[in-house]
């Protein structure tokens, strides 16, 4: 079965700016999906990471995506945006003019620009890395995927997970090339077997955070679905142990 | 029985072979039509199976190497045997597929059970002699064709010349001889100096079926790469690039990721050749690189849901598309044990669904039709009800005949033109 049908929820009441400027809900909204899309991504390329065989072609296609998001958000300023969240006005056209997440804009009327993703600048992402290297506080890199446990509709320190991911996409990809056997046999002696199981985990995941759109994984995931939400804290306690490791490797 | 990985026809369609997830092979004949058994022609029946890759360990990265049968091709045929390479992710092998219908009996030095006889025994000298027996269908393997990929095999294609073939993985092409197993030649390379500039990857290749000298590789960026080998040993450079321009209006954050390419073929004519991305099926004239001359929507339905087949995976899903053999019609798999042909002169489409309860032997398939809008009308599937874990990613079509196989997960289906 299929996932229920992926109606736009609206995030009132979520956020202290509604009702300031007229359209205003819709920008929650695109910015919440987005940030899920960030982080569902992150949890992928993360998962492949953990996997025996990580698959080259996917985990290409899932990191392009990241770097796209990341752009596309350092672009629209939306760090600044979230924490001068009372002074939103100068950020509004622009945020209205991007693409909405999974909607095609012919069902947009408005005209569209199109950010510049085909420019995507290598130094770009290594300005960012310095940048971030400087202004990330000393919290552990396990705030990324705390993130993704609990807190998704909650804007955490944007700075740390910008850092955080530019570590992540680093490290997957000399990992993927560079296996060190130490490191992987750590991982798999601290893993459940559940991760092996893509779906499993993400359903574990993704029940967890209460996702208002793109949920009922659990219509795709194994018979063990029941068994695998109720070994969801311990499932959640080992990412963070396993991060740890990554970071630390 | 294993999900099925790969189907294809041999050069004269009377042989099918599928590959599946646990390395085995199945080989189908086409029964030959008899005076007793008029309707049996068309039906294909077992012909031969044999374990073609077992699974491996790779040491020194802690790896295990599926022995999942990525593609079969078959060779051409030129003498009383067959041969066929059959893939997993890292080794290629040529396998041969002989009958025996005959024993030899009255050897001199053995005896019937084959052991040796003893010398006093042979008091006289006789000449061995040709018995009938029950046909055998031995597989035996000939080459092996091993530890030239560093990445997972995603295709392999023979040369219009015989003697050569083509593999490739996400980041390099091999050229072989099929002689010769312990060189292979590189012949396209796009790994980067520092793998954290990795963004694309090679997702198939193929042979133009007459000219041996050209191939063509798609991308993950919905790019395609025509190459010369007349022209560099080393052929990075491309000789064509086909690339459809972004449509604007259409661009998400999945834009990259439904444009890649999983399939290309080239028609049997060679003017032309297909794409499969996600959601549609491409058909490029090979002299113009700027655009396709046809596309053609698969499940155009699935474009508001991205973001959940994304989350699933399903965005990540690999579909085949293949040619009919007079290039007038091309067939792809989708959903919900769905698959469509699109007929290119009349623009024709139909939907059709490989499945027990909607296939009854010898009765004529239905058209399915899902529903895009609003009210469903009866015997439409709304998009939600589709079952996303039955796709039909391996379809082939037979060389001359309107017969075609589909495989449905761990079913084959064989579905053939109905003849009045």
């Amino acid at each position: 079965m299929f996932v229920r049908g992926l109606k736009r929820k609206c995030f009132d009441g979520e956020e202290d700016i509604e009702g300031t400027l007229a359209g205003i809900k819709a920008i929650p909204s695109y910015n919440l999906q987005r940030q899920s899309l960030l982080d569902m991504s992150l949890v992928k390329l993360q998962l492949c990471h953990m996997l025996v065989e990580p698959n080259l072609c996917r985990s290409v296609l899932i990191a392009n995506t990241v770097r796209q998001i990341q752009e596309e958000m350092t672009q629209d300023g939306t760090w600044q945006m979230i924490n001068t969240q009372s002074t939103g006005q100068a950020s509004l056209d622009r945020l209205v003019s991007t693409d909405i997440l999974c909607r095609s804009s012919r069902d947009q009327a408005e005209g569209k620009h199109v950010p510049a993703y085909s420019t995507f600048n290598k130094d770009f992402e290594s300005d960012q890395a310095q940048d971030s290297s400087e202004t990330m506080s000393t919290a552990p890199s396990v705030q990324a995927p705390r993130n993704l446990q609990s807190n998704v509709w909650e804007m955490e320190n944007p700075q740390e997970n910008k850092g955080n991911f530019q570590k992540s996409l680093d490290q997957i990809f000399e990992t993927l090339e560079n296996k060190s056997p130490n490191s992987v046999e750590d991982l798999f002696s601290e893993v459940d077997n559940s991760y092996y199981d893509l779906d499993t985990m993400l359903t574990g995941m993704m029940s967890n955070t209460k996702m208002g759109h793109c949920d009922s994984l659990e219509t795709f995931s194994s018979p063990t679905n029941t068994a695998s939400n109720s070994n969801c804290k311990s499932d959640l306690n080992d990412l963070d142990h396993i991060v740890e490791i990554l970071v630390e490797s | 029985a294993d999900i099925i990985s790969t189907v294809e026809f041999n050069y004269t369609g009377d042989l099918l072979a599928t590959g599946d997830k646990g390395g085995r092979v199945v080989i189908f004949q086409r029964e030959q039509e008899t005076k007793s058994r008029p309707l049996s022609r068309g039906e294909y029946n077992v012909y031969s199976t044999f374990q073609s890759h077992e699974p491996e360990f790779d040491y020194l990265k802690s790896l295990e190497i599926e022995e999942k049968i990525n593609k079969i091709r078959w060779l051409p045929q030129q003498n009383a045997a067959h041969f066929l390479l059959s893939t997993n992710d890292k080794t290629i092998k040529l396998w041969k597929i002989s009958e025996r219908d005959k024993r030899a009996e009255g050897y001199n030095l053995k005896d019937e059970d084959g052991r040796l006889r003893e010398p006093f025994r042979v008091t006289e000298l006789r000449v061995p002699t040709l018995k009938p027996m029950d046909l055998m269908v031995e597989a035996s393997p000939r080459r092996t064709f091993a530890n030239a990929h560093t990445y997972h095999i995603n295709s392999i294609s023979v040369n219009s010349d015989y003697a050569t073939y083509l593999s490739a993985d996400d980041l390099r092409i091999n050229l072989w001889h099929l002689e010769v197993t312990n060189r292979s030649f590189n012949i396209v390379d796009i790994k980067p100096a520092n793998m954290e500039e990795l963004t694309e990857v090679i997702t198939a290749a193929e042979f133009h079926p007459h000219h041996c000298n050209v191939f063509v590789y798609s991308s993950s960026k919905g790019t395609i790469r025509l190459c010369d080998m007349r022209s560099s040993a080393l052929c990075d450079q491309h000789s064509k690039f086909f690339e459809e321009p972004e449509d604007p209006s259409s661009r998400s954050f999945f834009s990259e990721i439904i444009s890649s390419i999983s399939d290309v073929k080239f028609s049997h004519s060679g003017r032309y050749m297909m794409t499969r991305d996600y959601l549609s099926v491409k058909v490029w004239d090979l002299n113009m690189e700027n655009r396709p001359v046809e596309t053609y929507q698969v499940h155009e339905y699935l474009r508001s849901k991205l973001c959940s087949l994304y989350e699933n995976d399903c965005i990540f899903d690999k579909f085949e598309c293949c040619w009919n053999g007079s290039d007038s019609t091309i067939m792809t798999g989708s959903y919900n044990n769905f698959f469509r042909t699109f007929e290119r002169e009349s623009h024709r489409d139909v939907t059709l669904e490989a499945s027990r309860e909607s296939s009854k032997p010898r009765a004529v398939l239905k058209p399915r039709k899902v529903c895009t809008s609003g009210k469903r009308k009866k015997d439409e599937i709304t998009v939600d009800s589709l079952d996303f874990n039955k796709k039909i990613l391996h379809t082939a079509w037979h060389p001359t005949e309107n017969i075609i196989a589909v495989a449905a997960t761990n079913n084959l289906y064989l579905f053939q033109e109905k003849v009045n």
